[in-house]
């Protein structure tokens, strides 16, 4: 069931279109990636979605229904931009901001001194925020947008500016919160933190959706032909005689072993023939199709976009 | 509006609980205290010195004759060289040297001299005594009687009676009116811009912090205006509210520490009143004489003013201007990404401020004509026209009109600041003109 869907929706600032006919759909529990390169509108479609802008035309769905003000208690956003009251204490800032998406004074004192336990950051609390580093203020910026236990959380590019262990925590968090049930949409430039957490993305580029659909449906879809096959001792001619069937794409002899990399010319053939064949060359000891990274499909899919619009122009 | 209540209350605490407001809390009474109490006491420790003054006459016309207070005395030298004193005067006690020229009748120059310098009182004294001494000496040669002349002279006073509309006669001096209409005309004028200029740095604040993404997810851009808007029009009151009580407390307690008689405060106030007029403290004696009754005067006039009314507008004004005003400040502070950038939009907006306080002479000298009439209702300028009127009684149809009029024009403001507000507070890195502001007003938006 998708608890979150997006039909049509155009955008536009001052004759810039910053969204155009985008239409995204959610699933319950999933972590949905939207991808783009910088300018794409990620940023005006994470606004529409928390409803801080209206869009100019389409419609919004959440659970089935269209969305509404009220939904905004169950929405959690930790937008790109982080910022706090500087001269405001860490944890007064931290209960004002609950209180403002509706969580009791004394519930919220309970699961900040929670949060703060468990990310040890107790000693910060009456802290101001100007005192705290930036992947400090990153933290409690954190702390604040899951406060209010969110259904469906809204986290723009959540991983900048934080250390490995600090992704690592994060990463663990969201990964959780998914256990627990919420829906988690991820914003974000790293594509190996998308292959590890993301179930569905949406590729924006220049104010379109170019690509969307499940991680590994897409890289299903992205595979061209190629496979990796390691060879340990002596081979036997291995170029030769594959040269008219395959395309040899690298062969690297490292440590007694042959690190070979190939395109399958001819799509008729099966894994199963292909291994058959291979088999004869010499003492195989792996074989695996290798699919596109997420890296490549973004820079594959940007990069086409902007070629056809140099061909065309 | 729960949410709203939030808002209000964060702002307000984190203003109030600020050193800034706090000194300023306390130091606006003692100022304001101090243009009370500070020139009766100035004066009162001035006067409390004896000073002697050596008079060295060589016209020989007014030994003996210069008449002495309580606090300046005279004392005629012969065959004394003038340098002899002025070489001498830190052993001497004279406070100064006054000499007389022969030919002081034609050409009335006198010299003052001293190691210090001579108090605004000694010359004024000395200046109005020899000229009395010498007016007196050529109407004589003129043969002239001076008891005829000062029986010509007259003090003409014009007693205002003013008829109100149901027929009750109310007798006032406008001087008092003046004085409250400028005071609370000015204190509105400072009111709007310090607190609208607040919000205005709020804005900007947490646009250039970035939180207000954080924020308006969470609350409406509008309610986030309000909020602001109405937490520190309540650090204003607060604010008034205490400098009145301070004031008053100040005033009261230093009147029966320092000033044991009341008469004696009256007649320092007085003279600390009539000091702009005569410019001189060292005709004490006739000031007070003449100050019995004119405090008695003053106190009366007070007595007749309607207080109740006059903080009553001032309240009303002040928030009323300051709402209108502070919708403003916001939208300005929206639409620009650091306060040197506000300088475009906050002309127009301060124009018709400054323009209010300039036309303080004009109103308050003619609080009906057409000029006071019309800019106290126009809403831009009414809050600080309007209670530069008040005091002297402004027709009840007037005053409706004003508020109407103001109230409409906020509520209308608050509405267009609220649409360029919303639009203007996640813009960030592009230059803004009007053009743009008018095209965020018709900006879909939540």
């Amino acid at each position: 069931m998708n608890i979150f869907e997006a039909k049509g929706i155009v955008k536009e600032y001052s004759g810039h279109r910053a969204l155009d006919n985008v239409s995204v759909s959610i699933r319950e529990g999933s972590v949905f990636g939207i991808l783009g390169p910088n300018g794409a509108g990620k940023t005006s479609l994470i606004r529409i979605m928390n409803q801080i802008t209206a869009p100019d035309e389409g419609e919004l769905f959440y659970k089935g229904l269209p969305l509404i003000s009220s939904n905004i208690v169950e929405f959690g956003y930790l937008p790109e931009e982080r910022g706090l009251y500087k001269k405001m204490k860490v944890g007064e800032q931290a209960l004002y901001l609950a209180m403002l998406r509706g969580v009791k004074k004394t519930e919220a004192l309970k699961r900040l001194k929670f949060w703060f336990e468990k990310f040890e950051i107790q000693s910060w609390w009456g802290k101001k925020v100007e005192e705290l580093s930036k992947g400090m203020q990153q933290k409690v910026q954190f702390i604040i947008s899951v406060l209010h236990e969110p259904k469906f959380l809204i986290f723009d590019e959540p991983f900048s500016g934080f250390d490995p262990i600090n992704v690592n925590i994060l990463k663990h968090e969201i990964l959780r919160m998914k256990d627990e049930g919420a829906t988690i949409i991820l914003s974000t430039h790293n594509m190996a933190s998308v292959e590890e957490l993301c179930d569905d993305i949406a590729l924006i580029n220049k104010s379109k959706v170019v690509l969307s659909g499940a991680v590994s449906e897409i890289r299903q879809r992205f595979k061209n032909n190629t496979y990796a096959v390691t060879y340990s001792g002596f081979i036997n001619l291995i170029e030769a005689s594959l040269r008219h069937q395959y395309e040899i794409l690298s062969h690297v002899e490292k440590d007694g072993l042959h690190h070979l990399k190939f395109k399958l010319l001819d799509q008729s053939v099966s894994t199963n023939m292909l291994i058959s064949g291979l088999l004869p060359l010499g003492n195989m000891i792996s074989f695996n199709e290798v699919l596109p990274t997420m890296n490549d499909i973004f820079i594959n899919a940007v990069g086409e976009i902007i070629n056809e619009e140099i061909l065309t122009n | 509006m729960n949410k709203i209540w939030i808002i209000i209350k964060r702002e307000y605490l984190t203003r109030v609980k600020k050193r800034s407001f706090l000194i300023m809390t306390v130091l606006g009474p003692i100022l304001m205290a101090a243009m009370f109490i500070g020139p009766a006491w100035l004066s009162q420790v001035e006067d409390n010195e004896i000073k002697t003054i050596a008079v060295i006459d060589s016209s020989k016309i007014f030994i003996g004759s210069l008449p002495e207070t309580e606090f300046i005395k005279f004392e005629y030298l012969k065959n004394v060289k003038v340098s002899d004193i002025e070489n001498n005067f830190k052993t001497n006690n004279y406070y100064a040297l006054l000499f007389i020229p022969p030919s002081v009748l034609s050409s009335p120059i006198v010299s003052l001299s001293s190691n210090k310098q001579p108090s605004l009182a000694v010359r004024m004294h000395i200046t109005n005594s020899l000229k009395r001494d010498i007016e007196s000496l050529k109407l004589l040669k003129s043969d002239i009687d001076p008891k005829v002349l000062k029986s010509i002279e007259t003090d003409v006073q014009v007693g205002i009676t003013k008829l109100n509309d149901d027929g009750t006669r109310k007798e006032e001096s406008a001087d008092l009116q003046m004085i409250l209409g400028i005071v609370g005309g000015m204190l509105i004028y400072f009111f709007i811009f310090m607190y609208g200029a607040q919000v205005m740095r709020g804005v900007i604040e947490e646009k250039t912090s970035r939180i207000i993404e954080v924020i308006i997810s969470s609350v409406k851009p509008f309610q986030l205006m309000m909020g602001k808007i109405v937490g520190i029009a309540c650090v204003g009151l607060t604010q008034f509210l205490l400098w009145i009580i301070l004031t008053l407390t100040i005033v009261t307690s230093v009147q029966s520490v320092f000033f044991k008689k009341d008469n004696t405060f009256k007649n320092i106030q007085a003279q600390s009143i009539m000091a702009g007029n005569n410019g001189s403290n060292a005709e004490s004696s006739k000031v007070s004489q003449i100050s019995y009754t004119e405090v008695d005067a003053i106190y009366d006039e007070i007595k007749k003013i309607d207080f109740l009314v006059v903080i009553g507008s001032f309240i009303f004004f002040f928030l009323a201007g300051y709402l209108l005003y502070s919708a403003m400040f916001a939208a300005i502070g929206s639409a620009v990404d650091s306060e040197a950038d506000t300088q475009q939009f906050m002309m127009p907006v301060t124009i018709p401020l400054i323009l209010s306080v300039a036309l303080i002479g004009n109103v308050t000298s003619n609080p009906e004509g057409p000029l006071a009439f019309w800019f106290s209702i126009i809403p831009f300028t009414s809050p600080v026209v309007m209670m530069m009127r008040i005091p002297f009684g402004v027709p009840w149809t007037e005053v409706v009109l004003s508020v109407s009029v103001l109230i409409a024009s906020f509520i209308f403001m608050t509405w267009i600041a609220g649409k360029i507000y919303r639009t203007g507070i996640l813009m960030y890195g592009k230059k803004v003109n009007y053009k743009e502001l008018y095209k965020w007003l018709k900006y879909k938006n939540y």
